[in-house]
């Protein structure tokens, strides 16, 4: 009997540790290659962590919800082809040898499926394949139904299987206790919740953190994304929003303002070449922050783009690990949900957070004295004070507001 | 309808041709006699239609080339037979400048309306002068018209189409095919179209497109996996010029696409097929296009191991569409 041993494997840098979120196996359970076999839960990223070979899980070695570090012993498997074996596996094995499947085919489209998927308007990040490694195969797009009943009915089936084997800890339990007030709900908080109460309180604890507010008068944007955002809707599948031109003007800020996206780390300011932005999504019960990558290098139709698949990445659960890495500063949309004034918490060890208000119609003075009627946004920034002080934060924010005030009808989102 | 091998039915073709048309008349290496041809597709022609008209040829395929085009300039439908297709290279300059082009240095006041038949393929343990796939010599030479037979019922249309028509064909005839397949086939006249790639079963999981011995190889692996996957099956018909329009819209159908020629794969046919495909059918693909052919090695040998060793096998055949399927 060949025997393998499964471990916890590097979930991105500076990830040291990872809570054990969900089994997918137990023991006696049959998997091939890259068939997911646990759910883990590291820097809010929840990631399904794939088998490495073919096998008979033999035992598991960590216990749901306990913190492991990254190298950790986590599953043993009996990899004898005898036992493993299954009537399909020969052929498997031999079609591996021609047509390479890896663990990055889910991500790959073929390019009938990009074709289909654009023509439908399909997002590909909630089509589940059906392919060699999970791959999204033309069919499963054809076949592809918009919020598709089919599939979901059986995870949730799998899921309270699962529970009734083996409570899980992991998951926001509700129960009645005895308290001082006998009306009080006791809710467990469950390793997201937990993993997002450990950096906010880092966060406060270690950064010095100050606060201003500036106003803008998005007026031109306004008109702009409006005569747009039918067509707009029509060509590219997804829809624009405000919140991709604050991404730009904010990122094309920081190429003159490099000391906005930095991080303090042992007494050193780490000033990062590549802008990276952090966007808050809220989920339920939750909240994430993927990185749009290199921002500078994208259109306000690409960044559009980019919070779309984002986004749908973290309702869907389909995120990988490297979405939310190297995010070098933040901006928050919290005029989404009607904010017009708040304070952000720095997204640690990022040196700033940028809040983008909700943007309301204002009776204004113009510039010839005479009243108008502007449409007004308030974006407040939470800084961190030992790397930035308040000229620098004020020349920064300003340049945000010249690069929003400039937009027009002449502005270019490709 | 009656049932006949592929090679009754090419012997019947020539004996219709024959009788409809007195201009048409066959050649070859002992295709005239009682012999009737290495294979006996000629057999008892001589002595229907006569020596004039059914008779042998020294031992020089340029001079049977050349004569059959010197009788097809005189206006005679002539057939020319090459003993094997691993005999034609003599050939060559009468087929590819004389044959060819014929229609186009005339301006077209002459041409050659002429059928070159020969058999080709593996599998029969003929040895490398005996095996051999020719084809992609000539494929790519405008004027020329390429074409197989791949069932019984084309080997009869087929045929009567290349006697029939006003340009020269090469007309390739899988030698293991002559007796291993039998079907019931029209006892009337009918024809094929020379021009057209041929669906002959519809799917909707992976694409097939093949010729000669390969299409009878697709064929089976599409019923032995019926119950897993739907498999498009194309035969391919014309090997020069391809039907691009049958080809893509079965391509279109799929997404994944596999190949097979039993010729050794660069500068196969199906490279021409693939290019096609790619040039054209990039954004209907969904995985890449997979040929089975012949390994690089110069010709298929005698020993029965590496015979088998080198001609694609039914094995491979399905394991391949598999994959696709699961791709």
């Amino acid at each position: 009997m060949s025997e393998l041993i499964i471990k916890m494997p590097p979930l991105g840098e500076s990830v040291t540790e990872a809570t054990v979120s969900q089994w997918m196996v137990k023991p006696g359970d049959k998997v091939k290659k890259y068939d997911p076999i646990l759910e883990a839960i590291s820097d809010k990223v929840v990631t399904e962590i794939p088998s490495s070979d073919d096998g008979v899980v033999t035992e598991l070695l960590v216990a749901e919800n306990d913190v492991v570090p990254i190298g950790t012993d986590i599953l043993k498997m009996n990899t004898d082809s005898s036992e493993s074996e299954t009537k399909e596996e020969p052929k498997k094995q031999a079609a591996s040898s021609i047509l390479t499947a890896s663990n990055t085919a889910a991500a790959r489209y073929s390019p009938a499926v990009l074709k289909i998927a654009g023509e439908k308007g399909i997002d590909l990040s909630l089509v589940s394949g059906t392919g060699k490694g999970g791959r999204i195969t033309r069919k499963d797009v054809l076949n592809y139904q918009p919020e598709s009943t089919v599939s979901q009915p059986a995870e949730v089936v799998s899921k309270i299987e699962t529970t009734s084997q083996q409570p899980l800890e992991s998951q926001p339990q509700v129960s009645q206790v005895q308290s001082s007030n006998s009306n009080d709900v006791i809710v467990k908080a469950g390793p997201v919740r937990k993993m997002i109460a450990k950096n906010m309180l880092k966060s406060v604890q270690e950064i010095p953190q100050a606060w201003t507010m500036i106003e803008v008068d998005v007026t031109g944007l306004v008109k702009l994304r409006n005569s747009l955002k039918n067509d707009f809707k029509e060509q590219n599948g997804f829809g624009l929003s405000y919140f991709p031109f604050f991404v730009k003007a904010v990122s094309a800020a920081l190429k003159n303002n490099p000391k906005l996206n930095s991080s303090w780390q042992n007494d050193e300011i780490i000033q990062h070449k590549d802008i990276n932005i952090s966007i808050a999504v809220a989920t339920e019960d939750a909240l994430f922050v993927p990185v749009i990558k290199h921002v500078d290098r994208l259109s306000i139709t690409g960044i559009a783009s980019e919070v779309s698949r984002l986004a749908n990445g973290v309702r869907n659960n389909t995120l990988k690990g490297s979405d939310s890495e190297g995010g070098t500063i933040t901006v928050n949309n919290t005029g989404s949900f009607g904010s017009i004034e708040s304070m952000g918490i720095i997204n640690y060890p990022q040196a700033a957070i940028l809040q983008v208000e909700s943007i309301r119609k204002e009776l204004s003075v113009l510039d010839d004295d005479s009243f108008g009627i502007r449409n007004k946004v308030n974006l407040c920034l939470t800084l961190d004070h030992r790397i930035l002080d308040g000229l620098a934060a004020g020349k920064f924010l300003n340049e945000v507001k010249v690069n929003l005030e400039a937009i027009d009808q002449n502005t270019n989102i490709y | 309808m009656s049932e006949k091998s592929y090679l009754e039915a090419l012997n019947i073709a020539i004996t219709e041709e024959m009788q409809r048309d007195e201009g048409v008349m066959i050649f070859g290496e002992d295709v005239g006699g009682v012999k009737g041809g290495v294979f006996g597709v000629t057999k008892g022609l001589a002595e229907k239609f006569g020596d004039q008209r059914v008779f042998n040829s020294p031992l020089g395929e340029s001079e049977i080339a050349g004569l059959a085009v010197g009788l097809g300039v005189m206006g005679h439908h002539a057939i020319a037979e090459f003993q094997f297709a691993d005999y034609i290279l003599p050939a060559v300059n009468q087929i590819m400048s004389e044959a060819t082009k014929m229609r186009y240095k005339s301006g077209g006041d002459w041409s050659a309306p002429i059928v070159m038949r020969t058999p080709y393929g593996g599998g029969v343990r003929g040895g490398f002068y005996h095996s051999q796939s020719t084809e992609k010599i000539f494929a790519g030479q405008p004027g020329l018209r390429i074409v197989t037979p791949s069932t019984v019922y084309d080997a009869k249309g087929l045929l009567k189409s290349a006697i029939r028509s006003e340009d020269p064909v090469l007309f390739y005839e899988h030698k293991k095919l002559y007796r291993s397949i039998k079907d019931d086939i029209p006892d009337d006249d009918y024809t094929v179209p020379l021009d057209k790639a041929n669906v002959v079963k519809n799917g909707d999981d992976v694409t097939v497109i093949a010729y000669g011995m390969m299409l009878q190889f697709a064929l089976k692996a599409a019923e032995e996996l019926k119950n897993e996957f739907s498999v498009e099956v194309v035969d391919l018909r014309s090997l020069y010029p391809i039907d691009k329009s049958t080809v893509l819209e079965a391509v279109r159908k799929t997404g994944k696409v596999l190949l097979i020629t039993e010729d050794t794969k660069e500068g196969s046919v199906m490279n021409n097929v693939s290019a096609i495909i790619a040039e054209e059918a990039l954004f209907d693909l969904d995985a890449p296009i997979k040929i089975l052919a012949g390994p690089d090695s110069p010709s298929m040998p005698y020993a029965k191991d590496l015979e088998d060793a080198f001609l694609v096998n039914q094995e491979q055949v399905t394991q391949s569409i598999r994959e696709l399927a699961e791709f």
